[in-house]
């Protein structure tokens, strides 16, 4: 299990847990990136903060501070 | 009993009630607007709501045999647990808890087609607001082009209410979705609503929603829904409708939340994740989604998001902007000019001279059309945001730049306003509401006009050239180009030093986390982006017209009072309240290197800066007709001498105090009126003035003090 800022561009995996304040977990649940949804690293910005993922079919961006709080289990 | 207005067949000959009003409600990107405009056309009407900061859109749209109907475009939102103004907004008209809204009777749900998931979230809580639904299936050629296919009918028996595929950019399904609306209208159905939750959950829910009709909170058809959302969020829990019955209410809740823990279930995102479940299984037998390759949008930001070549096309894309907002606005400048000049010299045709002609030619066309001559700019430059906006680039600007932002305390979303200020800080202050937070946003309307504003560089090309030698830094560069560049880098250090300090200071608090979407690329609607061009220029003319036609008018009062007959304008304007008061002040800005002419100067340019050209011509006596064309008065400037050293007055070290002064000063009624609006009030808008003002005023002193102390006077 890792967390969502230390994957590399291109990995993916199931969402196991979300560590951060309930209310930003829970915007962030409620944009899609629930426990047990797929996400997949896209991308990270120019000075490596915010990141491009791939949830449910679109494109989010999110910072390391809060990625850091996504637990996911990579995809083998 | 009749509900339709005076033109339904039904009804004719009885007493005519309110005509229905219906909302459209979605996720940003989801095409809600596309469709208002197409429903409404023009007879739309856009303000604030009263007491906030958001866009109030509303139209009236006519249904063939029912009249006319009232149709109000909420602000995208992606969930009724608010985060922001907006949504608040959009909660509270759906929940019918705005007093100037009444509460929609029927809600057309405008899902992204392409982006089914998400958009369902939101969908499905409105399915549980306890009202008529219709959800509008938008942008179906989209998900058809990334290999979607959607079987409506069985998501419409899935959703229980009706579904209507459309393509509103291509206007397919409009007439559709007119049917629809008459056909829910004539006979209104309330969705069932609740999503399937376990046995153990639905109970519990259950309670809550319990307590919340007794308590008269809800009526019984959106009780489960808040119940879910309540159980769900704190924040909505805190919400000011509660707190009478807090005391029945928050004990239920909390006992609640405690059994979900008890059975390993996170209640802070029960009602995410129930949601979302529903939704897998709904789409499991409604959608089938073939894999393709990366789209054009993927592809397109492999290159505009890249590590290098993303900022330095931001870049070379802020340069293109810039530089052809400079030039395309130049003829239309001066055609305003010309036309403004050709209204004065038809009014003293027309009245002869005289103080009432006074007034009006040197008062208000003058200090207006100093005003409206910028409209170009400002026009273009709210086109190009506007693109910026439609295309879906802006989010990827906020992306590229949101660490750099960081770093000083502003918001990723900040950029892209701050840099319009470069040109004109009106459009940028506009601009800054596509930050959700409050606080933010206000850092960065607060600090958008210390950027380098077009109107400085009449200023800077007066001064710089007047007094700056002309001596070449590493053997090419002119020293007074040199010179302007340090003024305009003080102004943006100036701004993210003074972000900084309010982000630490008056406007401390957390910065909520960044959740941004990226939504894919599309081609911009013209129709779309110029309305929204016209629609924000207008708004600039009607604001600046009150505002600034008021303060044109003192100002002249000023200055040419008392009459002084048969002086001339530099006599005429020594001798004025406005010289006077130069006078008055010139103790305080005399440590500045100022004298009582530049003090007159300066106050006539808190109108507007590049009013100090013409008003240094006036004082020193030189027609200057255009701003761009100052060699007579730099000439004037170079002869005026020190009254007790008898050397030339104005030297490099003065003439920079003054540059430095009007980087930092605000002197733009526009943008004081501009912000007055976009803040709700004076309080922030003369906070603004008065800082930047005292800012100025250290800063010059500085300056002049220093350069003196250090021998260079």
């Amino acid at each position: 299990m890792t967390s969502l800022h230390e994957m590399c561009d291109g990995a993916s995996g199931r969402v196991v847990r979300l560590d951060m304040a309930p209310a930003d977990g829970s915007r962030l649940a409620e944009m899609g990136m629930t426990v047990g949804s797929m996400v997949k690293v896209i991308r990270s910005a120019p000075l490596g903060d915010p990141m491009e993922v791939l949830v449910r079919g679109y494109h989010l961006s999110l910072r390391g501070a809060e990625a850091r709080h996504v637990q996911v289990e990579p995809a083998v | 009993m009749c509900r339709w207005s005076l033109r339904s067949e039904k009804c004719r000959g009885m007493p005519s009630p309110e005509p229905p009003h219906i909302a459209l409600a979605g996720n940003p990107n989801s095409g809600k607007s596309t469709i208002f405009n197409a429903l409404t056309g023009m007879r739309q009407k856009v303000a604030n709501y009263p007491g906030v900061t958001v866009e109030k859109k509303e139209g009236v749209m006519h249904l063939e045999g029912m009249g006319d109907l009232h149709v109000i475009d909420l602000p995208g939102t992606y969930s009724l647990s608010p985060r922001s103004p907006d949504e608040e907004v959009a909660h509270d008209v759906l929940l019918g808890l705005r007093e100037d809204t009444p509460r929609p009777e029927l809600l057309v749900a405008v899902v992204d087609a392409s982006n089914l998931e998400r958009n369902l979230f939101f969908a499905s809580q409105l399915l549980s607001v306890g009202k008529p639904v219709l959800v509008a299936l938008n942008m179906m050629d989209l998900a058809r082009a990334s290999g979607c296919v959607i079987d409506v009918a069985m998501l419409q028996s899935q959703l229980g209410v009706p579904v209507i595929p459309m393509s509103a950019s291509r206007g397919q399904g409009l007439s559709e979705l007119k049917e629809a609306i008459r056909v829910q209208l004539r006979s209104p159905a309330v969705p069932r609503g609740a999503i399937p939750l376990s046995a153990a959950v639905d109970q519990l829910v259950g309670e809550v929603a319990e307590t919340l009709v007794t308590q008269a909170l809800v009526p019984k058809a959106g009780a489960r829904g808040e119940a879910l959302r309540l159980i769900s969020s704190e924040k909505v829990l805190a919400h000011p409708r509660f707190a009478k019955v807090m005391g029945a209410l928050r004990p239920v809740v909390e006992s609640v939340r405690r059994r979900l823990e008890a059975q390993g279930v996170a209640w802070h995102s029960l009602e995410a994740e129930s949601r979302y479940r529903w939704i897998e299984s709904v789409l499991q037998h409604a959608r089938r989604q073939r894999e393709v390759d990366p789209s054009v949008s993927d592809r397109m930001d492999r290159v505009l998001t890249h590590r290098i070549f993303g900022p330095a096309l931001l870049t070379g894309l802020m340069l293109l902007v810039f530089a052809s907002i400079f030039s395309l606005a130049r003829a239309p400048m001066a055609w305003i000019a010309d036309l403004f000049a050709w209204l004065a010299r038809g009014v003293i045709t027309m009245m002869g001279r005289g103080p009432f002609q006074s007034v009006v030619t040197d008062g208000v066309i003058a200090g207006v059309g100093s005003i409206l001559v910028f409209l170009p700019q400002i026009l273009l430059l709210f086109l190009f945001l506007a693109l910026l906006e439609d295309t879906g680039y802006m989010a990827r600007a906020a992306f590229l730049m949101d660490r750099v932002m960081g770093r000083v305390g502003l918001h990723g979303k900040a950029f892209i306003p701050l840099l319009s200020s470069f040109a004109c800080a009106i459009p940028g202050v506009m601009a800054a509401r596509t930050i959700e937070n409050p606080r933010d946003r206000l850092v960065t309307i607060l600090v958008a006009p210390l950027m380098c504003c077009s109107a400085r560089w009449p200023v800077y090309f007066l001064l710089a050239g007047a007094f700056i030698p002309d001596r070449r830094v590493l053997g090419f560069i002119p020293l007074p180009a040199l010179v302007i560049l340090g003024m305009v880098l003080f102004g943006v250090l100036a701004a993210v030093g003074m972000a900084g300090v309010f982000k630490k200071t008056i406007l401390r608090g957390e910065t909520p986390a960044l959740i941004l979407e990226l939504p894919p690329y599309r081609v911009p609607s013209a129709q779309a982006v110029l309305r929204v061009m016209f629609e924000r220029g207008w708004l600039f003319v009607k604001n600046a017209g009150t505002i600034i036609l008021a303060i044109s008018v003192v100002l002249w009062a000023l200055a040419s009072h008392p009459r002084q007959p048969g002086a001339s304008p530099t006599e005429q304007i020594r001798g004025s309240y406005a010289g006077r008061i130069g006078r008055l002040i010139e103790p305080v800005i005399q440590p500045l290197g100022f004298d009582w002419k530049i003090g007159i100067a300066i106050i006539s340019s808190f109108a507007a800066r590049e009013v100090f050209v013409s008003s240094m011509g006036t004082i020193y006596g030189v027609e200057v007709s255009d701003t761009h064309e100052t060699a007579g008065l730099q000439n004037s400037l170079r002869q005026e001498r020190d009254p007790q050293t008898g050397k030339p007055f104005f030297t490099p070290l003065r003439a920079i105090s003054l540059m430095v002064f009007y980087v930092l000063a605000m002197q733009c009624m526009s943008t004081v009126a501009v912000v007055r609006r976009e803040t709700n009030g004076w309080r922030w808008a003369l906070f603004q003035w008065g800082y930047m003002s005292g800012l100025a005023w250290l800063a010059s002193f500085a300056v002049w003090q220093g350069g003196r102390w250090l021998g260079w006077g």
